[in-house]
């Protein structure tokens, strides 16, 4: 039999509709291989036993009573636990939610069951997506399969690294910042962030409401094309989706770039990569020019502010969106059987103290900071002044070209521990990604090479708004040239 | 009410709770009551991963109000969050409206002792309700059917100078808001909850004084007396050279007085953003030009109308148009009789009398406009006197049937036949010879005796006119 592990969710579920293999034969083997694995690398909070078989089994009624099981039948996936899952717990990898249970679904965990996909299970990630190594999870580190002394990036980790090491066929992520990209990045798989607005954010935790996007974790781009079609477009529980129509992409993939003008910000490149990382974009940048993609060079001047921008808009939005985690009505609550509060102050405190890492307590009280009267001025309403300006730079990008290249960051995975006492060299970590989100526009991840270490290194493209088919062809002619997606992780 | 060389300076903030069906962000019903923690979407309880979504319907009710304020309502309004953690509040902020509210620079007009008056709008902003805390000795519950419900937020200039003034400002502003259909105005249910900012100053002095607010306040008499209250309050503390603290006090019904309701309140920053789960409210052209044609005759046009058209004296016009559905009892009534005076007469006093004995509507009646237009046509074409009327009107609360009808049961009708009159006056002057010879005589007096005993042969059916005229004549 073919292997049922490293495979594609084209070619799962097509075996999984004719009938070939049964969705509750794939869904046994994954929760026996991700239940076994997990304990090396961490990658789930919580399998979801018995619900991922009791949708196994409606998708075989399906295929043997002659019913369409979906494009995405008997695929299971690695949900990220920023999104609710009815009946399942849902923690945002947080102490103050370790034992909540939503009472409803997030729209895109909806459309992606009705699509025939099966919740295998809920994925780990940083706390509150808050984090760039999959280090601040209160369940514990996340490892990356390629070298488990190595981190899978963040915040996606737990996505990224169950889907490389063949523990789910593929997943979702969100990203605010770089969260489905930089770990996608760090595990060699494909990861995409559509145009802010494409994806319901109903039902995902917020982290920051402006720039938050759920995307999938895949193998292949084909693969994440087939599930955008699925969690893409409008829906009526949320203000800020788009009623765009959502093209067939996985039918439209084309490796031939003829026309396609792809830039490169000489600000990105303006100081050097890491020498593995300046090969793997040379060598993209060879095939996309053999795919008869041209090349020039654009200008965003305001890059460099593109990180700072961001973790004072960011920030700021937390502070407010995790205002609702106060012991009140669900999550975690401390204990004042011994010590009763003085007051509500105390109540608040308690519980929110004990309740968050250190992560989010320092992004709380910068983002509540920059809001606060007298700053507001300086630091929130100055970032969201550059944020347009920056807008309206990359929108003047788009009309010289259809996409850029470039890294996803300067370096491949580093090492757990290594920078997590130092935030600020975290926090550049995000340098490539940040102004994506900030701006609304789509970019992905694709492999592209591995480093001496052998861990994999990925290249990023992004399209201007709305525009994720150039983007996606982009990715697709490099993946079929280079062949990167084809390698798994040894020993696993 | 005189403060010597005081002067009082109000300002409200009326919290309106509009009458949408559903929440303004959610898909819960808005309705008052129901069961504890009954209406609670997820959005409604601030679940993890919940959006609100706004609901058009309380957008369109905001502009109608703010219109009817004589507001100018923003092409572009935002939302923004206002963060503070209270119990109650699910999300730990109120979507609220901060530096671009939905309406704004409006005025109100209002009548009072025979002048109108004008207070300014300074703002009318939409925001969401918080849910209800209970407080028990050691411990607080909650219950969330409240929060999100919209709210108007109507914020006036500080521009009423007496408890008067603002009792009455308010009470016109809850009648816009009944005529406009979009907010109930019940102050006891909280649908209508009024915030005054009081401060006091010396007279002529341009600067305002430190404002209190005063909170809980639920009817119009107590507005006028928590106010009254704490003018005086702050006069007496003053002049004992205290220092007016900024706060909020509640209002004690049953103490009569205000008291402090927090003092570590000060300063409170809400750290306002605006929200970016919600689009900025865009208003086109097209969409404000229909809320406008939608509006209704607003009361103080109307009260200006009935004076010009029905020369009604004010106070008339502005009692019958402090209800919509009086207002239109009353044109009704006298569309049907044709006089106008004559109808306000009976709106105003005998049905208005009949309706606040029986504690009733006027949309629920016994009589209806028709039946009470016909009744006055009746006394106008001199089928009944007018004392006849008033007893065909008490028969008519308890009788479905028309005025006519039941005129001729009870055989009722006037006597306008000059013979039949004749016939009853030589009758009674017959049987009243000694009384007739002292009139005759110059106790004229008696001419009212004469003529009760007239109405009394005739069973009070006889024309009081005629019997005034033929008895005069017949006793010459």
């Amino acid at each position: 039999m073919e292997d049922i592990y490293f495979t594609t969710i084209t070619s799962l579920r097509d075996r999984i509709r004719r009938g070939d293999i049964k969705a509750r034969e794939v869904i046994e083997k994954y929760l026996g291989r991700a239940q076994k694995l997990n304990q090396r690398l961490n990658a789930f909070i919580s399998l979801n036993q018995e619900g991922a078989l009791a949708q196994a089994d409606k998708i075989d009624q399906m295929v043997a009573s002659g019913k369409d099981p979906g494009p995405l039948a008997g695929v299971p996936m690695a949900i990220k636990d920023m999104l609710c899952t009815r009946g399942l717990k849902t923690t945002a990898a947080s102490r103050i939610l370790y034992n909540y249970v939503p009472p409803y679904s997030a729209t895109v965990v909806e459309r992606l069951e009705a699509a025939g996909a099966i919740t295998l299970g809920k994925a780990n990630q940083d706390e509150f997506a808050m984090g760039s190594s999959s280090e601040n999870s209160f369940f514990g580190v996340v490892k990356n399969p390629w070298d488990e002394n190595y981190v899978p990036g963040g915040s996606s980790g737990g996505t990224a690294a169950a889907v490389a090491a063949g523990m789910s066929v593929a997943g979702i992520g969100t990203d605010t910042g770089g969260s489905i990209r930089q770990p996608a990045h760090f595990c060699g798989v494909v990861g995409v962030k559509p145009t802010y607005g494409r994806v319901s954010r109903y039902g995902i935790i917020a982290f920051a409401s402006s720039l938050d996007q759920a995307g999938p974790m895949t193998r292949t781009i084909k693969d994440s094309a087939e599930m955008m079609e699925v969690i893409c477009g409008w829906d009526k529980m949320d203000a800020t989706t788009a009623k765009v129509q959502v093209p067939k992409w996985s039918t439209q993939l084309s490796s031939n770039l003829k026309g396609i003008k792809i830039g490169l910000p000489k600000e990105y490149y303006s100081s050097a990569f890491a020498p593995d990382t300046q090969k793997v974009i040379d060598q993209a940048l060879a095939v996309v020019r053999e795919a008869g993609a041209q090349i020039v060079e654009v200008s965003i001047p305001l890059t460099e502010f593109g990180v700072p921008i961001y973790y004072l808009v960011a920030a700021s939005e937390a502070s407010s969106n995790l205002a609702r985690y106060d012991g009140v009505r669900f999550g975690h609550r401390a204990d004042f059987s011994k010590k009763p509060a003085e007051d509500l102050a105390e109540f608040y405190s308690r519980s929110r103290g004990e309740g968050f890492g250190t992560e989010v307590k320092r992004r709380i009280m910068l983002g509540t900071y920059a809001l606060s009267s007298g700053y507001y001025d300086a630091y929130y309403r100055k970032a969201c002044q550059v944020r347009r300006l920056l807008r309206d730079q990359f929108k003047k990008v788009f009309t010289e070209c259809d996409a850029l290249l470039t890294p996803v960051a300067s370096t491949p995975a580093f090492k757990i521990g290594e920078r997590i006492a130092d935030p600020l060299q975290m926090y550049m970590n995000d340098i490539y990604t940040t102004s994506t989100n900030l701006v609304g526009i789509p970019g992905l991840s694709v492999p592209g090479g591995m480093s001496s270490e052998g861990l994999p290194i990925g290249v990023q493209i992004t399209a201007a708004h709305f525009c994720e088919e150039k983007m996606l062809n982009v990715g697709f002619a490099i993946e079929q040239a280079l062949g990167i997606w084809k390698k798994v992780p040894n020993g696993l | 009410m005189a403060y010597n060389d005081w002067e009082p300076v109000i300002g409200l903030e009326i919290h309106a709770q509009l009458l949408t069906a559903s929440k303004m962000f959610s898909s819960d019903s808005a309705a008052f009551g129901g069961a504890d923690n009954e209406f609670t979407h997820p959005v409604t309880l601030g679940l993890p991963g919940a959006l609100p979504v706004v609901n058009e319907k309380a957008i369109d009710f905001s502009m109608r109000a703010g219109l009817a304020l004589n507001c100018q309502i923003r092409n572009r309004s935002v939302f923004a969050r206002k963060n503070y953690f209270y119990p109650d509040l699910p999300k730990g902020y109120q979507i609220s409206q901060f530096d671009a509210p939905l309406c704004e620079k409006g005025f109100v007009e209002y009548f009072l002792n025979g002048e109108i008056k004008k207070v300014s709008i300074e703002r009318a902003h939409m925001e969401e309700d918080a849910g209800k805390s209970t407080h028990f000795a050691d411990y607080t519950l909650i219950n969330l059917n409240r929060a999100g419900v919209p709210l108007l937020e109507i914020v006036s200039g500080p521009d009423m100078r007496s408890p008067a003034e603002a009792a009455e400002y308010a009470r016109m502003v809850r009648r816009i808001l009944r005529y406009l259909e979009v907010c109930d105005g019940n102050l006891e249910e909280g649908s209508m909850r009024c915030d005054c900012n009081v401060s006091v100053r010396r007279k002529g002095e341009t600067k305002l004084g430190t404002k209190v607010e005063l909170k809980n306040i639920n009817s119009f008499r107590f507005v006028e007396k928590a106010i009254e209250y704490e003018i005086q309050r702050q006069i007496d503390a003053i002049e004992s050279g205290e220092k007016i603290v900024q706060e909020t006090r509640l209002w004690d019904t049953a103490k009569n007085r205000t008291f402090s309701m927090r003092s570590k309140e000060e300063a409170h920053d809400y750290r306002y953003f605006p929200d970016p789960d919600l689009l900025p409210i865009e208003v086109g052209f097209d969409w404000l030009e229909k809320i406008k044609k939608e509006l209704p005759e607003l009361p103080l046009a109307k009260a200006r109308r009935f004076q010009d058209q029905f020369g009604l004296p004010a106070y008339d016009s502005f009692v019958l148009t402090q209800e919509k559905a009086l207002a239109e009892y009353f044109e009704q009534t006298a569309k049907v009789c044709g006089n106008a005076k004559a109808a306000s007469n009976w709106v105003m006093v005998e049905l208005l009398r009949e309706l606040n004995e029986q504690k009733l509507l006027v949309q629920d009646s016994p009589i209806s406009s028709q039946r009470l237009g016909e009744l006055i046509l009746l006394i106008e074409n001199k089928t009944i006197s007018g004392k006849m009327a008033k007893d065909v009107f008490l028969e008519m609360l308890k009788n479905p049937k028309s005025a006519q009808e039941i005129v001729n049961e009870k055989g009722m009708s006037q006597i306008t036949d000059e013979g039949a009159i004749v016939k009853i006056i030589q009758e009674v002057l017959d049987k009243n010879v000694s009384a007739v010879a002292e009139y005759r005589s110059g106790k004229n007096k008696l001419f009212g005796f004469f003529v009760g005993q007239v109405m009394k042969a005739s069973r009070g059916q006889a024309n009081p006119d005629l019997v005034n005229k033929i008895l005069l004549e017949k006793l010459k």
